[in-house]
């Protein structure tokens, strides 16, 4: 059923304040899930205090963010310091637009793809999205960069700016890799539409090996993806960027309060954008087993889809766990001299063995 | 169509909103005392000494030079590679081609030594 332009903004700004809600929920329980799991990790027992099982706790560390005197010194420069974090904000949650979460879904009348930018091709009856989907996940995410390089450079202070240069030199070194993990998938899925990517990977081969990219050759890229996805959302062992023992607490040292919360969520919401697009690209988004009733059946993808995210958010939080951090010099040898070489010879070995197929 | 676009348009307002929102709400209830310390760039404690805005290793600069050559490469690779049934054998030999030119490149630059971090 094709829709008019109102019921298509109506429907677009429903499905984005959901997301919004569901994301910065996600980012706050993620936070509690860090600190329960790495204090297990380190044999104790993380927040427990407030409610059953901390539970309450992103909530009050959220009212004390708010209540917090917010100090903007006066030696900044102002209008970009107060800019930056919002940039980072806004860049993270916004690059979650363009991601599926689950096919077409019924309801009320109208027909829309769980997607804030997924319209239904009224040829087929199938789920549909923008065809350069990929493509601009990737602007957006880069875009961040610029958050984090001016909210250090207008803090004035050295370790701001130590902690910037070092974050953007991390991150547009290890976008290379991450970018070229991407061509192989490309390859194989002929489309940067992540709805068709997702498409093409649902059944089985022999009933029980599922169609995922991963099992289509591309576990290498899989890792070197998860590898750099690791350093581009600067999580350990690649946190260089706020290394607390030699930078405090990197470019957001001179932030407080509301502002200071903002990166901490900005930061929480790329990795959870970066976990969906590994689970897109390459262990086939929301397929799985669906049976059940009508509304099990519209409901099962999306909870397949979330099983994923908290699958990569508990890897996140367990190689913090484990790993200690990388030297500067090795950080970028790693990313320049082994994933970078690694990632071509995946591309050169996927266009050879596609070329042979065909 | 050009209408699937505008989603991303309403969703980079609203996430613009909410940072500048939060901001504006705490600013209006949360307290305001600040004092000479308070204010003073941090260093550990120990009265700052100097500006902040010195030089820096050349090497980041370094950085944002290779990433513009091989990030272009990544973005030129990215349209062949959905293209790449269609293009056929030609297509797979011409970026053969190009990818070896940027190789015996990337090779250059690790002997030269632009990829050590000293």
């Amino acid at each position: 059923m094709p829709m008019n332009a109102g019921t298509f903004i109506l429907v677009a700004v429903v499905k984005i304040v959901i997301a919004v809600f569901v994301l910065l929920t996600a980012c706050a329980y993620t936070v509690w899930l860090e600190r329960k799991v790495v204090g297990h990790i380190q044999n104790r027992w993380g927040p427990t205090r407030v409610g059953p099982f901390g539970l309450l706790q992103p909530l009050a560390d959220g009212l004390k963010f708010i209540l917090k005197e917010d100090l903007t010194p006066p030696y900044v420069n102002r209008t970009i310091y107060i800019l930056a974090p919002m940039l980072a904000l806004t860049m993270a949650l916004t690059s979650i637009a363009l991601i599926p979460v689950g096919p077409v879904i019924h309801a009320f009348g109208i027909s829309t793809p769980i997607q804030i930018t997924g319209v239904v091709n009224s040829a087929t009856g199938r789920g549909a999205d923008i065809n350069i989907g990929l493509l601009i996940i990737l602007g957006i995410t880069s875009l961040g960069v610029y958050g984090i390089a001016l909210a250090g450079w207008s803090s004035n202070s050295k370790y701001s700016l130590l902690g910037a240069l070092r974050a953007s030199a991390q991150m547009v070194s290890y976008e290379i890799a991450l970018g070229l993990s991407l061509v192989g998938v490309l390859i194989l899925s002929g489309t940067f539409s992540l709805h068709a990517i997702v498409e093409m990977q649902q059944g089985t081969w022999f009933g029980f090996i599922p169609k995922w990219n991963i099992f289509r050759g591309q576990i290498f890229a899989f890792f070197i993806y998860l590898m750099a996805a690791f350093a581009e959302t600067n999580r350990v062992p690649f946190d260089l960027p706020e290394a607390e023992s030699e930078l405090v607490a990197g470019y957001h040292t001179e932030y407080s309060a509301m502002k200071f919360a903002m990166f901490f969520v900005a930061e929480y919401a790329n990795m959870i954008t970066v976990a969906c697009l590994a689970s897109i690209l390459f262990l086939g988004g929301w397929s799985g087993p669906v049976f059940g009733p009508a509304i099990l059946q519209a409901l099962l993808p999306v909870f397949w889809f979330a099983l994923r995210i908290v699958f990569f958010m508990f890897v996140y939080i367990w190689v913090r766990g484990t790993l200690p951090r990388f030297r500067y010099d090795q950080l970028m040898g790693f990313g320049w001299k082994f994933l970078f070489p690694l990632a071509l010879a995946n591309i050169l070995i996927t266009a050879l063995v596609v070329a042979w197929r065909a | 169509m050009p209408q699937n676009y505008v989603p991303i348009f309403i969703f980079l307002l609203i996430a613009f909103l909410i940072g500048a929102g939060t901001v504006l709400v705490a600013s209006l209830i949360r307290p305001n005392n600040p004092d000479k310390v308070k204010l003073m760039p941090y260093e550990c404690g120990i009265d700052p000494v100097d500006s902040a805005r010195k030089r820096y290793t050349v090497r980041f600069y370094i950085v944002a030079i290779l990433f513009v050559v091989f990030d272009v490469e990544t973005v030129f690779l990215f349209p062949w590679a959905v293209q790449f049934k269609l293009l056929g054998l030609f297509g797979f030999v011409e970026m053969m081609v190009f990818l070896g030119i940027l190789i015996v490149g990337y090779i250059w630059i690790w002997k030269k030594g632009a990829l050590e971090w000293i």
